[in-house]
């Protein structure tokens, strides 16, 4: 890239950075006893592709499931548990693990700090998520108790009431859907403070909160969010185990109880949490466009106040997850238009990155290609988002495939679109390997095209009627072959992944070199080694303007002068 | 660096950043209040929906020596922490001894009124509604008071032992403040339970 730039510094002594070999039990040793954010950063995104793997293999067989009318291959019980677990590991052991993850190996390099504020706070964050997780999935063998052969939780990833009364979800895999994210709930509650203290309190010099990186912005907020989004769950599921060890009655409408207050609960959680998980999306796209258009981002505070807007907004719209649950016309109203509200700062966003597109020299390089994928399919998932606030367009299609199918595109088309983005940007960061372009191009568009296949179709299936959560149905209703495809394009994503694991596990070894910045890139990430040394910086930097290391390659024409 | 900037702007910039554990608890003060408002929610939302007796009205007594001792045990820290700043280290683990001392009055306070309701009024946490959102509130509150006195009694240690001087009054700053937390939620669960609710 030295035809853009001057060559960035290296930060440290390469001969300082490198490590003798020990042998497989010292090293396994060594991550398990660290306390360094980007080792533990790594293990974050390491135990969270291993379950994006299990949970994802759940959904294909939930698809194998579905893809003819009256097929046999899951047993009605065995479906329930499956799409349990799936969304289950999908939001608690994927999604957060991975955008924490990334927050915890990027931030502290982006802000120019040596380590997270409290290194050991987050190695035991991590542990308990990870405990949470293997906990979860144990319930496959320990589900059923002493009677029984074992089962895993089946009642849904919101696991309303009173279904989950001890009467009618006897044996403990209740329990275990409760305890598993209680403890992973405070693994997240502990990462979410180490974030904000370290971007609060770590920042290196002359790093003011308007010249931090957006993805750092986006963490701040995203962790002030989890403070309050992740504990009313938490406490919920203390009522829920109240009530089914202590014999309490919060959920227990045979005694005055309320099965009502759960929903309240859970989707007081439940909605700010989707923009727990897109925010950090939202992040990354804020990284990589730029770069690879080779602009500044376009209306930086406007992204900024966007983003807090979307934390408060997105506090007030819960209900409208409930439109059928019966609530009164002002009640459905309100919640219509804060719903609606929270497109304003949304659309917001999106106009700014096609504004940051505009006029740029584009380079399709593949976390590229996935975040204009992104774009394109989040607009989307934005707009039958506002077609689902409308409560009467709801009535008709609440628990639909349109439902499945308009989440899917925020979860799948915006956040995983965004987290294989950021795999690709990073991992020569992380490895100083650079991940295979070809494979990469193979891996984004089987993916895109499979994605397309199963979530477009899903829309029409909605339409047509076919409700969530049943796990067969008849042949005469005319979702035969609308199931057929989007089964087919599950798999065609399926082989997608799988050659993303074969690039993700061959580049260690085969990559290219990537050098210090292989994108050309501005933030501080990139001033220092590939993969950077355990204290990051040889000596904490100093920066002048939102993009530190333009400054350093272009001595001539620094962004300080433009900035305000 | 390999390029020297023609020009540094604002080379000598003052930069101070807050304390990352005042910082760090902060935030985890926000995220239990979120973890509360759900519990005092429920006990509101739940108020006179209970099916069977005992009501709050019957058997609720206002626990007045244990609020007083709890609130004031908020200014002994606070004198507590000004000894710290200033390195009066006798004065200091005199502070601590009362804070510590009024809490775990409160504390007995708490279990005495548990004592009466369980024995006496018969109210457990699975009589009705109202048992189970009194004992599931005042509980957590109480589980708070208890993290809080393990963290004075170590820091009370500490000082008997003459292990911290003014160096820890920043860290010793952090524990006042999640004490202090617990004294306000002390306020907010008093009002529900015993005015509101009664």
């Amino acid at each position: 890239m030295s035809e853009y730039s001057l060559p960035a510094r290296e930060a440290v002594d390469s001969a300082l950075s490198e490590t003798t070999r020990g042998t497989f039990l010292e090293s396994l040793h060594a991550w398990v006893v660290t306390v360094d954010h980007k080792r533990l950063g790594i293990l974050y995104i390491l135990y969270s592709t291993f379950f994006l793997l299990v949970a994802g293999t759940e959904a294909l067989l939930i698809r194998l499931q579905l893809a003819y009318p009256h097929n046999q291959v899951l047993s009605a019980q065995v479906y329930n548990r499956f799409f349990t677990m799936h969304g289950t590991t999908m939001v608690f052991l994927v999604g957060m693990p991975f955008l924490f993850g990334f927050a915890n190996y990027i931030v502290p390099l982006q802000i120019g700090t040596r380590d997270m504020a409290f290194p050991r706070l987050n190695a035991f964050s991590f542990w308990l998520t990870a405990f949470g997780g293997f906990l979860l999935y144990y319930s496959f063998l320990g589900g059923g108790g002493l009677y029984g052969v074992g089962n895993a939780p089946d009642v849904g990833w919101f696991a309303y009431a009173p279904l989950t009364a001890r009467s009618f979800s006897p044996g403990h895999a209740t329990d275990y859907w409760a305890l598993a994210l209680i403890v992973s709930g405070f693994g997240t509650l502990g990462t979410a403070v180490n974030i904000i203290a370290t971007i609060v309190s770590m920042r290196c010099k002359g790093m003011t909160l308007m010249r931090m990186p957006l993805f750092a912005w986006l963490l701040l907020i995203v962790s002030m969010l989890t403070l309050v989004t992740i504990t009313p769950l938490t406490a919920a599921q203390f009522m829920l185990l109240i009530d089914r060890y202590l014999g309490g009655h919060f959920f227990d409408t045979q005694a005055g109880g309320s099965s009502l207050i759960w929903i309240h609960f859970f989707w007081i959680f439940g909605h700010p949490e989707v923009y727990v998980l897109v925010l950090p999306a939202f992040a990354i796209a804020n990284e990589i466009i730029p770069v690879f258009c080779r602009k500044a981002i376009f209306g930086y505070p406007a992204m900024v106040a966007a983003s807090v807007a979307i934390m408060f907004v997105s506090l007030g719209v819960w209900a409208h997850h409930m439109f059928t649950v019966g609530m009164t016309s002002v009640s459905n109203a309100f919640f219509t238009l804060s719903t609606m509200l929270v497109g304003v700062p949304t659309g917001i966003k999106i106009f700014n990155w096609i504004a940051t597109l505009w006029g740029g020299r584009i380079r399709f390089t593949t976390p590229m290609l996935f975040c204009i994928g992104f774009l394109f399919q989040f607009l989307i998932a934005g707009l039958t988002g506002i077609m689902l606030s409308v409560s009467p367009w709801d009535w008709q299609l609440h628990n639909s495939y349109f439902v499945i199918a308009h989440f899917h595109y925020v979860l799948v088309g915006a956040i995983v679109f965004c987290i294989f983005a950021a795999i690709y940007f990073w991992y020569p960061k992380a490895t100083g390997k650079l991940m295979d372009e070809t494979l990469g191009k193979w891996h984004f568009w089987l993916f895109t095209i499979g994605f397309h296949i199963t979530f477009d179709t899903m829309h029409f299936l909605g339409l047509l009627g076919m409700p969530r959560s049943i796990y067969t149905y008849q042949p005469d209703r005319g979702w035969n072959f609308l199931n057929l495809v989007v089964s087919i394009g599950g798999l065609i994503q399926g082989i997608a992944v799988l050659i993303f694991a074969y690039n993700f596990i061959r580049s260690y070894s085969r990559g290219k070199i990537a050098g210090d910045d292989p994108w050309d890139a501005w933030t501080l990430e990139w001033t220092t080694s590939s993969p950077p040394p355990v204290y990051n910086f040889e000596e904490i930097p100093e920066v002048h303007s939102r993009r530190p290391l333009w400054d350093l390659k272009h001595p001539d024409d620094p962004d300080w002068e433009y900035e305000a | 660096m390999s390029s020297i900037p023609l020009h540094q702007p604002e080379s000598t910039v003052d930069w101070n950043l807050p304390n990352k554990s005042r910082v760090g608890m902060t935030a985890l003060i926000v995220g239990e209040s979120a973890l509360f408002t759900i519990f005092v929610v429920a006990y509101v939302f739940y108020l006179g929906k209970s099916l069977t007796g005992p009501k709050p009205s019957d058997v609720l007594e206002v626990p007045i020596l244990g609020t007083i001792c709890l609130l004031s045990s908020s200014l002994t820290i606070w004198r507590a922490e000004r000894a710290i700043k200033n390195d009066r280290m006798a004065s200091f683990t005199a502070w601590l001894g009362a804070t510590i001392a009024l809490a775990v009055t409160f504390l007995i306070g708490t279990a005495l009124e548990w004592r009466k309701l369980i024995y006496h009024d018969g109210l457990t946490i699975g009589t009705n509604l109202f048992g189970t959102t009194f004992y599931s509130l005042v509980g957590l509150h109480a589980t708070h008071v208890v993290v809080g006195l393990f963290l004075l009694s170590a820091v009370f240690l500490f000082s008997l032992f003459g292990w911290i001087d003014s160096r820890q009054s920043e860290r010793f700053g952090v524990v006042a403040l999640y004490w202090h937390f617990v004294d306000v939620v002390w306020i907010v669960v008093f009002s529900v339970v015993y005015l509101i609710g009664r």
